[in-house]
């Protein structure tokens, strides 16, 4: 079902966007925040996104004039913004998102990629791919309908994937006469079930994607909410406390080996920080080596660095020549992460074909590429009740468990939660070199 | 603008600018790992001189571990051809020429029939007849999702057949920054460094980084006529003045450099790159506006990627 053509929406304001100045100083100082948006077609998602990108001026005549010219030939009343944003033509066709969007705006701040994502429970794995390199998630309720099981869905699957910050978007709150009972009782649902869910920051904002209050700019229909529009959260939110900085993690991901008499003795690993902070001079340790030695140097295409931190891709010299290649991981001798073969993991189906106990997959974990044998299911999670099943023999699509694993050889890992590159892996299937699971890694089997 | 913390205000803070150069020299990285034989699609156009530029942050001081490989239409300006053997020159990089006529002589791609001439069609024969040529099994583009719809919900990894067909509806999740390029023989994957730069990036990109790009981008005086709203460029046959058109002279620049048959000029005074970055910033058309390849219908791009365009 198309998303606004019953409703009376009001078409964007042509000269919303003019106070939104740039200068090319601002242009090269901005951060990069990447957020996902969760929720349907009917929570006015379409909606919210559009107003955001036309508020800031992303949405170009053309491709407004575009999804005009297509909404008039579908003979929808008035301008379709599903329509800007479903790129397929099937997704046109049928009035639904099946894949991850990415979108893109700036303010004078940030800059924002936005993974907007398909709410259903057919599409979770697409929600789980926008999810995993989100900073935020925006959770679209509807002020009608209060907090339903997609949304208890959407919110399990952000604290999975381990989202550092959440925005719980109470929309439409024009159809419920701005109504602040409305507001604090989903407040206080959200709050009682999350509570169950590692989220450590959540932030609750009334709006009206479709009237614009609390979008862009503070809502004058709800003088008893004091917090911020949802664009200044955006551009406020502390972002830069959510990497890791203590614990130097670097996966070797290629040898630069010049072939030439001037760089004879150059030999740079390439990789990004996964975590922590390498500083020149620095005592560092390879694995599964290991074997130690101090940073020579750091640099980038060539230029020295005083430190790498991530998500930086650097290149980095050793005093000594020692043996490392890719799918190593250079950390410090005192600050080491696990390594083993048993792993228990947080498992996402991604395949039609159901995963199989016994059956052999690789796995892609940092710059390492090894086999495994799902050695068990320990439970499957019924993502509506949270419900663990132990007696689950098998995973299907977009099912999640957790699961045992062991692998040809050691993999140097951090759990999850407190690593997200190091504590992550994807499963292929061998047959088809399909992507078929999403791991998030808990600790050694026990 | 500085590539390392500043100590004294927020330690440790990349922009976005070198967030997103991070990401593309780990895909780089990543590509050189998993393939045997990639290679680096080279336009002369902006974003594949930005792709050149990130190539040398993730490989230098060593060569590239792949050549570059530009599909000669043979309707290319002659300024992005100059500046394309420059460039290569100074680089020290292998660059393979693949060109569409030689195509159309063995009979293996023909011409588009109808008034325009256009040879975006006859790339796609070409390119796939490079990959089977130099058996590639990865190309770089410098594609952007911000393009165009079909584009945004493309991969980064994005996986072809050995028709080089791209089949939306079966794409392979692709999660944190793990990358599956698994193929098998005579397949391919066809890898976007820059897919979360818009054009905004890309512009201020160049002028951080002080990037060379052809003298098409910049203001001058033009041979253009008005066709279908837009302003075309004439030159020589077969991009001449059409009966009744009015070859006019005009102050304009290229906001985007493709084809001569396929690329509008916009009237623009705009001289140096802050110009330009100011003059993006007000745009109120996309980029593509100006490309009349997109034109033909909703979902020309999505069609003419599933036949294995880039």
């Amino acid at each position: 079902m198309p998303a606004t053509t019953n409703q009376t929406e009001k078409q964007p304001d042509p000269n919303a966007n003019q106070g939104m100045q740039f200068s090319t100083e601002s242009y090269l100082d901005m951060d990069l925040l990447r957020f996902l948006t969760c929720g349907s077609v009917d929570d006015g998602k379409s909606t919210l996104i559009g107003r955001l990108l036309y508020d800031s001026k992303s949405i170009f005549e053309d491709q407004l004039e575009a999804a005009t010219q297509a909404s008039l030939s579908r003979g929808d009343e008035r301008m379709n913004l599903a329509l800007l944003t479903d790129g397929l033509r099937a997704e046109r066709e049928q009035g639904i998102t099946i894949d991850v969007a990415y979108r893109y705006f700036a303010t004078p701040k940030r800059k924002f990629i936005i993974a907007d994502c398909p709410g259903h429970v057919q599409y979770t794995r697409n929600m789980v791919t926008g999810a995993s390199t989100a900073n935020l998630a925006l959770i679209l309720i509807d002020a009608r309908q209060g907090v339903i099981e997609q949304t208890r869905r959407h919110a399990f699957i952000c604290s999975l994937l381990r989202i550092p910050h959440l925005v719980v978007c109470v929309n439409k709150m024009d159809l419920v006469d701005w109504s602040k009972d409305v507001y604090d009782r989903i407040r206080g649902d959200f709050e009682s079930f999350a509570s169950r869910f590692e989220i450590t920051d959540i932030t609750f904002t009334p709006m009206s994607a479709l009237l614009g209050d609390n979008v862009v700019t503070r809502s004058e229909n709800m003088p008893w909410y004091n917090g911020a529009s949802l664009l200044h959260h955006l551009e406020h939110v502390h972002i830069a406390g959510d990497r890791d900085m203590i614990d130097p993690r670097f996966p070797v991901q290629w040898v630069i080996r010049p072939q030439s008499d001037e760089y004879h003795d150059y030999r740079g690993y390439g990789g990004h920080v996964a975590s922590g902070v390498f500083q020149v001079g620095d005592e560092v340790m390879s694995l599964p080596s290991g074997m130690t030695s101090r940073i020579r140097s750091i640099d980038i295409g060539g230029v020295g660095q005083p430190s790498a931190f991530p998500p930086q891709s650097v290149s980095i010299q050793l005093e000594d020549d020692i043996d490392i290649s890719r799918g190593d991981m250079i950390c410090r001798p005192n600050n080491q992460p696990k390594t083993g073969q048993d792993i228990d993991a947080m498992v996402v189906w991604m395949a039609e074909q159901p995963m199989v106990v016994g059956k052999k997959y690789q796995i892609r974990h940092t710059s390492n590429e090894a086999r495994c044998i799902v050695k068990g299911l320990r439970y499957r999670m019924d993502i509506q009740t949270l419900h663990r099943d132990e007696s689950a023999e098998n995973l299907r699509l977009n099912e999640i468990g957790r699961i045992s694993i062991r692998t040809t050889k050691p993999l140097f890992y951090d759990p999850y939660r407190q690593c997200r590159a190091t504590g992550s892996f994807i499963i292929v299937d061998e047959q088809t070199n399909n992507t078929v699971g999403a791991a998030m890694i808990i600790g050694p089997t026990t | 603008m500085t590539t390392t913390a500043d100590p004294n205000s927020r330690p440790y803070r990349l922009t976005h600018l070198k967030a997103l150069e991070a990401e593309a020299i780990h895909i780089m990285r990543e590509v050189a790992a998993q393939f045997e034989r990639p290679a680096l699609m080279f336009s002369g156009g902006k974003d594949s001189i930005v792709m050149v530029r990130l190539a040398e942050k993730a490989f230098r001081p060593a060569k590239f571990p792949f050549p570059l490989l530009h599909i000669d239409t043979g309707h290319n300006f002659p300024e992005a051809l100059d500046f394309r053997d420059q460039l290569v020159a100074g680089l020290g990089e292998r660059l393979i020429v693949h060109k569409v006529q030689d195509l159309i002589d063995q009979g293996l791609a023909s011409e588009d029939p109808g008034p325009f001439p256009s040879r975006n069609r006859a790339q796609i024969p070409t390119l796939l007849h490079a990959i089977e040529t130099y058996r590639f099994d990865a190309l770089f583009g410098g594609a952007r999702r911000d393009e165009e719809k079909a584009r945004a919900k493309e991969r980064i990894f994005s996986f072809r057949d050995e028709f080089g067909q791209w089949d939306p509806k079966n794409q392979r999740p692709e999660l944190w920054s793990l990358y599956n390029g698994r193929s098998r023989p005579g397949e391919n994957i066809r890898v976007f460094p820059i897919s979360n730069w818009t054009e905004m990036d890309v512009w201020q990109y160049i002028m951080a980084e002080n990037i060379e790009i052809p003298s098409l981008y910049f203001s001058h005086k033009r041979d253009v006529v008005r066709r279908m709203g837009q302003l075309v460029p004439v030159g020589d046959d077969p991009f001449g003045p059409r009966p009744n058109e009015t070859v006019e002279h005009k102050t304009v620049r290229f906001r985007t450099v493709g084809d001569m048959s396929c690329t509008a000029a916009t009237e623009s005074p705009a001289a140096t790159l802050a110009d330009i970055i100011a003059e993006v910033a007000a745009a109120r058309a996309s980029e593509r506006g100006a490309r009349m390849d997109d034109k033909t219908n909703e979902a020309a791009m999505e069609d003419r990627k599933k036949e294995g365009y880039f």
